[in-house]
């Protein structure tokens, strides 16, 4: 039990808003420390696994292209074109780039998407000009809250994508560890099943963002 | 030296330049911290491949104790003027698009060619990484020629990114370590046994609540499915769900897996996809990305537990 008290101080860490860099190395720490290992063998460990989970910073790297872009007039760039598409309400952009992400990571495709490469400079910019056309300078909460949804259709887009391919890390994971205990199946088996949660998934999303166009309309559209 | 051991010097030298362009930041009182918290993470990829991980594990609670405590002061780095802006993006028009996309594209199209001819110089599990890094180079090529950019324009740029998003940059590799020190520690495996304390196990469906329920929670827990998958498998997919009541292993595996990505969208703990855009979309509420997710996460963990219930007795 004692095991968990990294847990815990995760849990009251985030709950109280303390900053996470900070909560999440105590956590670790809290953790080394009640598994019963010693200092030097605890930071360690820190530090391999830092080191082996780099990749995750490389999201990063793209940056130096992107803040050039948008230093250039990317993002007025991507609403300007989006002035020019008839009908364009923030909903459906995200819903058609859901779509994409979707039918793309399917196919073992995710990386095309993310947060740093495509939703910052484009997507989000877009979503954003699609409400800007229909009703003009927005309030920041407005703003905020386009910016969270262009965010969150892009995570839902690939999670609930990716499980069609049959070489995604997720699905040989499943197939690794249920050999591993005597159930032999082949990946196709295990994306098939993944396909009903994928539509469910969109139609769930979509229909929450058909709600969004409509809470905007309510919420922006200025009486004649 | 491997291809992406060189990727990672390129992005240590990206760090090193937001230290750099920090450190002579007057206009932030604290921005010695900041320079020197950019500096710890550069050394980390610099050097993380040569130097021994005790130290590494050193300079990395640094960054943590740095940012948690007094913080790194606000981000300086101001944008270019609207009008600036207005006026490159009339000028260069729809070829602003051709560097963004081709970073995406690019890594698509270098993932498959690794995957088929760089046997020997890349690992195939690297093949994404690597194709990302050679993406981003190519696209900053042809950006700097498109646009006739001065070469420390890039750099800048990135600095001014990175003091936006700020600490949070190094929030999803801390996490990552967390998640090998609960390893360690055996933290699933307690997680486990108390879940299974409480399930009435005649009940195929409570079986099935749960299995599905559990992998959602101990992913909000651990913020990655993959690590609540082996554990809650282990401790109710295979015993309970498929030998017990005689349910499919592949329904149970693909939904359960699913189940666990629903939790992935309702915590904090995955930094990398809900914490780290809020920051990169400058949101005021660290949280934002996870509370529009949340009645997706909910409706569909709903979804997936009837998918389940109805699938896996019937195939």
């Amino acid at each position: 039990m004692l095991a968990l008290i990294g847990v815990a101080v995760v849990v009251l860490g985030f709950a109280l808003r303390l900053n996470p860099l900070l909560v999440v190395v105590a956590a670790a720490l809290a953790t080394g420390f009640a598994g019963g290992f010693d200092v030097v063998t605890i930071v360690s460990e820190f530090g391999r696994a830092f080191t082996q989970n780099r990749y995750m910073a490389l999201v990063w790297f793209t940056l130096p292209v992107i803040g050039m872009l948008e230093k250039n007039g990317l993002k007025e760039r991507a609403h300007a074109v989006m002035a020019r598409v008839q009908g364009a309400t923030t909903g459906r952009v995200l819903t058609v780039y859901m779509l994409i992400r979707q039918l793309t990571a399917s196919l073992g495709l995710t990386s095309f998407g993310g947060h740093a490469q495509m939703v910052r400079p484009l997507v989000a910019p877009m979503a954003e000009a699609a409400a800007e056309n229909r009703y003009g300078e927005l309030p920041d909460g407005t703003r905020n809250l386009i910016r969270a949804h262009s965010a969150a259709t892009d995570n839902i887009g690939v999670f609930f994508g990716e499980d069609i391919f049959i070489a995604m890390g997720s699905v040989l994971l499943i197939k690794g560890y249920l050999e591993q205990n005597g159930y032999v199946l082949t990946p196709i088996q295990i994306a098939l099943w993944s396909i009903p949660t994928a539509v469910a998934a969109f139609l769930i999303h979509a229909t929450r963002l058909w709600w969004l166009d409509r809470r905007l309309k309510r919420e922006l559209e200025r009486q004649p | 030296m491997s291809v992406l051991d060189g990727i990672y010097l390129l992005l240590g030298l990206m760090f090193a330049a937001a230290a750099w362009f920090n450190l002579h930041d007057r206009t932030n009182p604290r921005h010695l911290r900041r320079a020197l918290f950019w500096a710890l993470y550069a050394a980390t990829f610099l050097f993380g491949s040569w130097l021994p991980p005790f130290v590494v594990g050193c300079l990395a609670i640094g960054m943590g104790l740095l940012a948690g405590i007094g913080g790194l002061g606000k981000a300086t780095a101001v944008e270019a003027a609207p009008a600036q802006r207005q006026a490159a993006a009339a000028r260069f028009g729809d070829r602003l698009f051709v560097p963004a996309l081709l970073i995406p594209l690019l890594t698509v199209a270098g993932t498959l060619l690794l995957d088929k001819f760089a046997d020997g110089w890349v690992a195939a599990k690297d093949a994404t990484l690597v194709a990302l890094g050679l993406a981003v180079i190519a696209a900053l090529a042809v950006g700097l020629r498109m646009l006739r950019q001065p070469a420390a324009v890039p750099l800048a740029e990135s600095r001014r990114l990175l003091d936006a998003v700020g600490a949070v940059a190094a929030l999803p590799q801390l996490l990552a370590v967390l998640g090998a020190l609960f390893a360690l520690s055996g933290v699933g495996q307690v997680v486990a046994d108390l879940v299974g304390r409480f399930i009435p196990v005649e009940s195929a469906a409570a079986v099935v609540a749960a299995y599905c329920v559990g992998m959602a929670l101990f992913t909000l827990v651990m913020g990655n499915a993959f690590a609540a998958f082996p554990v809650m498998t282990a401790g109710i997919g295979l015993p309970l769900i498929v030998k017990l009541h005689g349910g499919d292993p592949a329904v149970m595996g693909a939904v359960g897996m699913l189940a666990g990505y629903c939790g992935t969208l309702m915590t904090p703990l995955a930094a990398n996809f809900n914490i780290v855009p809020a920051a990169l979309l400058e949101l005021p509420d660290q949280n934002g990305v996870i509370k529009v997710q949340i009645p997706t996460g909910l409706a569909l963990l709903l979804v997936n537990t009837l998918l389940m219930y109805f699938l896996v007795f019937r195939f």
